[in-house]
């Protein structure tokens, strides 16, 4: 399967702060990504250099078969963080600067958006809400007929039906388009519907990657009497852990079933096996502090 | 036509959700054979949800033989489960009552019948698994 | 890209355009009655000239226009063009459609920019052609209020260079932009930079963009334009003396008294103190006047002469080229780090 974006020991410094360091990824396309982490992890650094709107400080990053923010500026859309537009343009503006600035533009899709999204082509962008005003980006982010769509932090600001509306609309085009898409969200729930593949960065480094079911399906969190993580065999990598003096209890990756029968094993949701690879960045130095996941339902 | 919708506290997947609640149409006879099932682009439309969800869910259905999908018009029911299943629900209850009744005897309270049945339950499904 | 710039441009070029056509218009309709009014009076133009008041103000708003355009046109064309799109973040909008950053700014840079120098260059040509009759009249040595084209006050006014001015301007507002990221920052430093520079060309820069020619002349009452004295009105000193070439049109950069030996003074002579005239207000039986026409005779006799150095009135247009170089050179400077910092990481 194609490769829609590849990270080879890619980092970005800002000054003498790393924003992102030693990314490797691997995303196929044909996915929709969800990117999550904290806030300050990194993911907007990652989503900038995917676009080019960064270059990279260290190592490489590849979109689309080209190295990123080249010529391939056609075949990438981008719905930027609180979704700016020109306050001062109306909607029909908008559209009309898709139209001008991409070759690939399709003004059915654009027209057929807007109007089911029911947003008057004379608005001004700045009178819009901001449900609207991040459906106007979608439009336009759409409507260049990208393979590859990234957005970031698309919904953070909107309300929670503004937030479902975005994600029904982005799915559908996912469906009706071939679509490659990479979003980042500091939320879990709304990654875990809309996407199939994985990215966690927290503090940033990238924690771990993959398709989510995969993840779902090789990540356990068992509990037992107590004893040494190192006793365990060694295809059981141990993501986090906490002990009582009787009590162990592990999330652990493995391939392979679990055959002790002294561990009761259970399924870990997508928003444990997140928060289990968020304690572990800061496990050495503080247990107690661990970055904030904010969860809502 | 059905209408989907997912239980995000269930900790049961997306794609099996679909596929239980479209099982579970068959057997209270809420789609009938020949009826068509929602597009992906319906589903993903309402729910939000992955396309590749839905179509792995609908792959599955197919694949047990219950759907079959005609290109470009949709995917329609080819089986129903209402006969078979409803038939078995009787005897099967009885037995469970029975059990049940065996168990507050031996003196388990409902949460312990419960956790008991819930554990039994998972182990013997991640035995067929494995 | 083109149809972008323009929809986001149209309101500053309305504002503009609609000013340097108002000014354009008025010029247009009274330019023919001065120029008639010039021809008719012949030598005593300027004379009438102090009683027409509407032709006066209207000279005076042909200079403020011009030396307004640069860094208007700088601080609300320049300025805001970029820091405005990286305040509201609309880079981040325009800048991952499927142009290129470069050809985004081209563009941007090259239509504003263009109206820039054209709105400046029909406001210059309006202007310039307008006071035609009164820059012939003062440089043909008529007397009254106005001073030569060539003056420091006039000259930034008048011809080519103040588009020169404007294309600086304009290309200093935009780095500005692009540096602060703030439209109204932008602005003010800007507005400050500009007039700053237009401040200071005329002492700093101008005089050395031109050989100027040189003359020596001994002082007498007539060709005396004035003299600064020092000290208590007892014991005066004169610091120094001015006098008149008779080339009205010149602008002359210096005035120095030297002695025999050629050595430039710092000051005359102490017996000379006593030549100067009285302070206001205090009688005096002496005619000063014939004092010092003996006083300008012993000078001259003692070898002292001024020494002038000044730029010919017919070395205007070099001058007007060469200044209008140096900032269209400026200009393209400024535009190139643009290019070059917009190719780099703005997020």
């Amino acid at each position: 399967m194609n490769t829609v974006l590849q990270a080879q020991g890619l980092g970005k410094k800002y000054g003498r702060r790393w924003a992102l360091s030693d990314c490797t990824l691997d995303v196929p396309a044909g996915r929709v990504v969800g990117l999550v982490g904290p806030n300050g992890a990194g993911k907007s650094t990652l989503l900038h250099l995917a676009v080019g709107m960064l270059t990279p400080t260290s190592g490489s990053i590849t979109v689309l078969g080209e190295a990123a923010g080249t010529s391939q500026r056609a075949k990438v859309g981008f719905v930027a963080q609180d979704t700016p537009t020109y306050n001062r343009m109306s909607v029909a503006d908008h559209l009309r600067l898709g139209a001008r600035l991409n070759p690939g533009w399709d003004e059915s899709i654009a027209t057929k958006r807007i109007e089911r999204l029911g947003l008057d082509l004379k608005q001004r962008a700045g009178r819009l809400s901001g449900g609207q005003r991040a459906q106007l980006a979608l439009t336009l982010g759409i409507s260049k007929r990208p393979e590859l769509l990234v957005l970031d932090e698309p919904v953070a600001a909107l309300d929670p039906l503004a937030r479902r509306e975005f994600l029904q609309d982005l799915m559908e085009a996912v469906a009706e388009q071939e679509l490659s898409v990479v979003l980042s969200s500091h939320l879990v729930s709304d990654v875990e519907r809309s996407c199939d593949f994985l990215i966690v960065l927290v503090d940033s480094r990238v924690q771990v990657s993959g398709e989510i079911e995969t993840l779902l399906a090789t990540h356990y969190r068992i509990s037992g009497p107590r004893r040494d993580e190192k006793s365990l065999p060694s295809a059981q990598h141990v993501i986090s852990a906490s002990h009582t003096d009787r009590q162990s209890t592990l999330v652990i990756r493995t391939e392979q079933p679990i055959l002790d029968p002294a561990w009761t094993v259970s399924r870990l949701s997508l928003e444990d096996l997140v928060l289990a690879y968020m304690g572990r960045t800061s496990a050495p130095e503080q247990n107690n502090h661990r970055p904030v996941l904010e969860v809502q339902r | 036509m059905i209408e989907f919708h997912l239980d995000e506290r269930s900790g049961v997947s997306p794609y099996q959700q679909i596929v239980q609640q479209v099982r579970n149409a068959l057997r209270l006879g809420m789609l009938r054979i020949g009826d068509r099932l929602p597009t992906v682009k319906e589903v993903v439309a309402q729910l939000a949800i992955n396309p590749n969800t839905v179509l792995k869910a609908y792959r599955e259905l197919e694949h047990e033989g219950l759907v079959s999908a005609k290109q470009g018009v949709g995917t329609f029911v080819t089986q129903t489960l209402a006969d078979t299943s409803l038939a078995a629900h009787g005897p099967l209850r009885q037995d469970l009552q029975r059990w049940l009744t065996k168990a507050r005897r031996a003196g388990l309270d409902d949460e312990s019948i419960e956790a008991l049945f819930l554990a039994t339950f998972r182990t013997a499904a991640q035995e067929d698994i494995a | 890209m083109i149809w972008l710039t323009w929809r986001q441009f149209r309101l500053q070029a309305v504002v503009v355009l609609t000013a340097v056509l108002l000014i354009g218009f008025v010029l247009l309709l009274t330019g023919p009655g001065l120029l008639h009014s010039y021809q008719v009076n012949k030598s005593s133009f300027l004379d009438q000239l102090e009683f027409q008041q509407w032709n006066k103000r209207l000279y005076i708003v042909g200079l403020v226009a011009l030396y307004a355009a640069p860094p208007v046109i700088g601080a609300f064309w320049g300025a805001p063009l970029i820091a405005r799109e990286l305040e509201a973040g609309t880079h981040r909008l325009v800048w991952t459609q499927s142009i290129s950053r470069r050809k985004w700014l081209l563009t941007k840079l090259g239509l504003t920019g263009a109206a820039a120098v054209v709105a400046t260059g029909l406001l210059s040509l309006a202007v310039s052609r307008w006071s035609d009759p009164v820059d012939d009249a003062v440089a043909a040595g008529q007397s009254g209020s106005f001073v030569p084209r060539l003056w420091p006050s006039v000259f930034a006014a008048r011809g080519i260079v103040p588009i020169g001015y404007t294309a600086f301007a304009f290309a200093l507002g935009v780095a500005i932009g692009l540096l602060v990221r703030r439209s109204l920052v932008g602005v003010a430093i800007t507005l400050a930079v500009v007039i700053a520079v237009q401040i200071f060309t005329p002492m700093v820069l101008r005089p050395h963009l031109i050989t100027p020619a040189k003359a020596s002349a001994v002082v007498t009452t007539e060709n005396m334009r004035g003299l600064q004295i020092q000290g208590s009105p007892t014991s005066p000193l004169v610091k120094g003396l001015e006098v008149e070439l008779g080339r009205p049109g010149d602008w002359k950069l210096s005035d120095q008294t030297v002695n025999a030996a050629g050595k430039v003074q710092k000051s005359l002579p102490a017996w000379f103190g006593a030549c100067a005239p009285p302070p206001p207000g205090a009688e005096d039986s002496k005619e000063p006047r014939q004092s010092l026409d003996a006083c300008f005779q012993r000078l001259a006799s003692e070898g002292y002469r001024q020494q002038i150095s000044y730029v010919p009135a017919n070395r205007f247009w070099d001058l007007q080229w060469r200044e209008t170089g140096v900032f269209v050179a400026l200009a393209f400077l400024l535009a190139g780090f643009s290019f070059w910092r917009i190719r780099r990481d703005l997020t």
